[in-house]
């Protein structure tokens, strides 16, 4: 049997059943750090001119993420200084990636 | 030039185009383990029943040395033939002429035999083996693809639409098949995706086996876009003749009535499922143990496996039974088992066939992850669909009715004909524990903290003796009876025979905006 055997319980019912590989696989929830931006859409990054220690504004340009065809502004969504960049020019990167980490 | 003399040229014509992309490219093809398109039309229908049309159709491209190319059949082998006597109407790519490639001409060979199978009022039965659009005509493939699209929705809840997946069928490809009713896969053979590993790859680095993308298991189970799964060729044909078997040719007509059997009774329902709502059995068991010759054909058997789906007969006709698999994450409704249901129960109303719900679950899967990935709109799905169906409805609550699930699963509120109950039905808002620790939580909480266990027992069993059964709806006339489960097969014949001549009305619309 490929599926292992849990306890769910529901509307206050607690069922002995089978799990799914979906059920097991499924995301669990973490609350999302606004200091980590991550690559919204998979990509490839360009013009990477920020390094760690950068103080920038609100609005700066921090790179390009090229995806689809287009060239996508990775800003600063706030005031801010740079804890650590994580890509280098032509970095191919997963969606949710985290590209920058602000301090 | 005598008539022989001209018959004569008229099949040495036939035997050449009919070869297809020629011997060795049937030989490849076979060493693929793939048939060809010939092949598999022969074994799909009746022997000696199919009238092949179009058969020197010819593309018209000019550009990139395609004006010099000879493409037999341009690729797809279409016509009408019977399976077990019942027409259909067939197309099948043949992989072995330019890969299958979709050029206009092609598409326009299937949107023609489309137009039969519509205007004739016979299912229409595709066969995928194509490398995609015919690069070489530009936008006269896309405009193919369109101009099969716009078929596929026009004839959808007209005419039964079977997609068969054998060979690769890729981006533009896939969305003919995803508007059809049914789609066939065979393990090894079948590859679906918009965007295939190369791309994926070189956009992302990440590496993937087709198999492992797009493959026929990962639609069988993972993405719910394939409804019957095979390990071969063969076994992928014999349940599509099944399926046409149980499914009436259109919406105007009933699926054809066979000889009643008896049901499977080696095991008595009874003892299939046990009293205690806790404990989980195989739902299926309680299908077979219903249904005429104890036969069940499943639909989506890998997919969502928290509801069950699928077609079987009662008294001789053909049903569509809709039931909670409590063997399965507790036959939970989530987004995936609504989406699956609902779809399904839509078939089943545009093609006259009544619909038989087995109930026995908890509710709503609870998680963050059902939460953001919709569970409100796809669950509305399956709301939408059953209050829309103006089939004969059934439903048997067997343990566990709880909450809005209850109210889902084909409700009598919500225009279910029937619903029956089985003594061990528990109708409620919510399971007993839940609900005692919510109502009675201060005189929980009141209690010393040695004796808050044994409070909440108390008030758990109060619950239970008071609203965990059936008998609180059946006073209220949501359920229509309370009944033996050994009886449930032969109340649910006589509901159906009862709702045989059912007329419902609906108001006057173009169409409703169903929360897809």
């Amino acid at each position: 049997m490929e599926n292992k055997n849990i306890t769910l319980e529901v509307n206050g019912c607690v069922m002995q059943t089978e799990s799914t590989k979906k059920y097991e696989n499924r995301s669990k929830w973490s609350t999302p750090n606004p200091k980590h931006i991550k690559a919204f859409i998979p990509g490839t990054t360009q013009e990477v001119n920020v390094k760690a220690g950068d103080s920038l504004k609100k609005g700066d340009v921090m790179f390009k993420l090229i995806a689809m065809k287009m060239e996508n502004l990775v800003v600063m969504p706030f005031d801010g200084v740079i804890k650590s960049v994580n890509v280098t020019n032509g970095s191919v990167l997963a969606k949710n990636f985290v590209m920058i980490e602000i301090e | 030039m005598t008539l022989d003399d001209k018959v004569k040229q008229l099949k040495e014509k036939e035997i050449a185009v009919k070869l297809g992309g020629g011997e060795k490219a049937i030989e490849k093809q076979n060493a693929m383990g793939k048939m060809t398109a010939r092949q598999r039309i022969d074994m799909l229908l009746d022997e000696g029943s199919f009238l092949e049309t179009d058969l020197f159709i010819e593309h018209s491209a000019k550009d990139f040395g395609m004006e010099s190319r000879v493409l037999h059949g341009d690729g797809v082998v279409t016509g009408t033939g019977t399976i077990n006597g019942s027409v259909v109407c067939v197309f099948a790519q043949d992989f072995t002429v330019f890969g299958g490639s979709l050029g206009l001409s092609h598409a326009r060979k299937i949107t023609k035999i489309m137009d039969v199978a519509l205007k004739m009022r016979v299912p229409m039965i595709g066969i995928n083996d194509s490398g995609g659009a015919r690069v070489q005509e530009g936008v006269g493939a896309l405009a193919g693809y369109g101009e099969i699209f716009l078929r596929n929705t026009h004839a959808s809840g007209v005419i039964p639409q079977i997609s068969v997946i054998l060979g690769p069928c890729a981006g533009g490809a896939v969305y003919s098949p995803a508007l059809t009713d049914f789609v066939f896969v065979v393990e090894k053979i079948s590859k679906m995706f918009i965007t295939g590993p190369k791309i994926i790859e070189s956009v992302l680095g990440e590496k993937i086996s087709p198999e492992e993308l797009g493959g026929a298991r990962v639609h069988a189970e993972t993405t719910g876009n394939a409804h019957f799964y095979a390990q071969n060729e063969k076994e992928c044909f014999d349940q599509i003749k099944e399926l046409i078997s149980l499914i009436p040719a259109n919406n105007e007509q009933l699926a054809e009535t066979v000889e009643a059997r008896e049901a499977d009774t080696t095991t008595p329902i009874t003892d299939i499922v046990p009293v205690d709502a806790t404990k989980p059995y195989d739902i299926k068991d309680v299908i077979k143990s219903i249904a005429d010759g104890g036969e069940f054909f499943e639909v989506m058997e890998l997919f969502a496996k928290n509801i069950v789906i699928g077609f079987g007969r009662m008294d001789g006709n053909t049903v569509g039974f809709v039931a909670n698999q409590p063997k399965v994450l507790a036959g939970v409704l989530d987004c995936d088992s609504s989406d699956k249901a609902a779809r399904f129960i839509r078939y089943c109303d545009a093609f006259n066939i009544p619909l038989v719900t087995l109930e026995d679950m908890p509710g709503y899967l609870p998680g963050v992850d059902q939460e953001h990935a919709g569970v409100i709109r796809h669950g509305a799905k399956m709301l939408y669909a059953y209050c829309e169906a103006t089939v004969p409805k059934i439903t048997v609550i067997l343990r566990k009715a709880y909450g809005g699930g209850y109210i889902a699963m084909n409700s009598r509120h919500m225009g279910g004909d029937f619903v029956f109950a089985w003594p061990t039905a528990e109708i409620a808002v919510m399971g007993p524990e839940g609900a005692a620790n919510l109502i009675f939580a201060k005189d929980i909480a009141a209690a010393a903290p040695e004796e808050q266990e044994a409070v909440r027992q108390e008030k758990i069993n109060e619950y239970k003796e008071k609203f965990a059964n059936p008998f609180v709806a059946a006073g209220k006339g949501y359920v229509d009876a309370v009944i033996d489960p050994a009886k449930t097969r032969t109340c649910i014949i006589q509901a159906l025979k009862v709702a045989e001549n059912k007329y419902e009305e609906r108001p006057p619309k173009k169409h409703g905006i169903a929360p897809f």
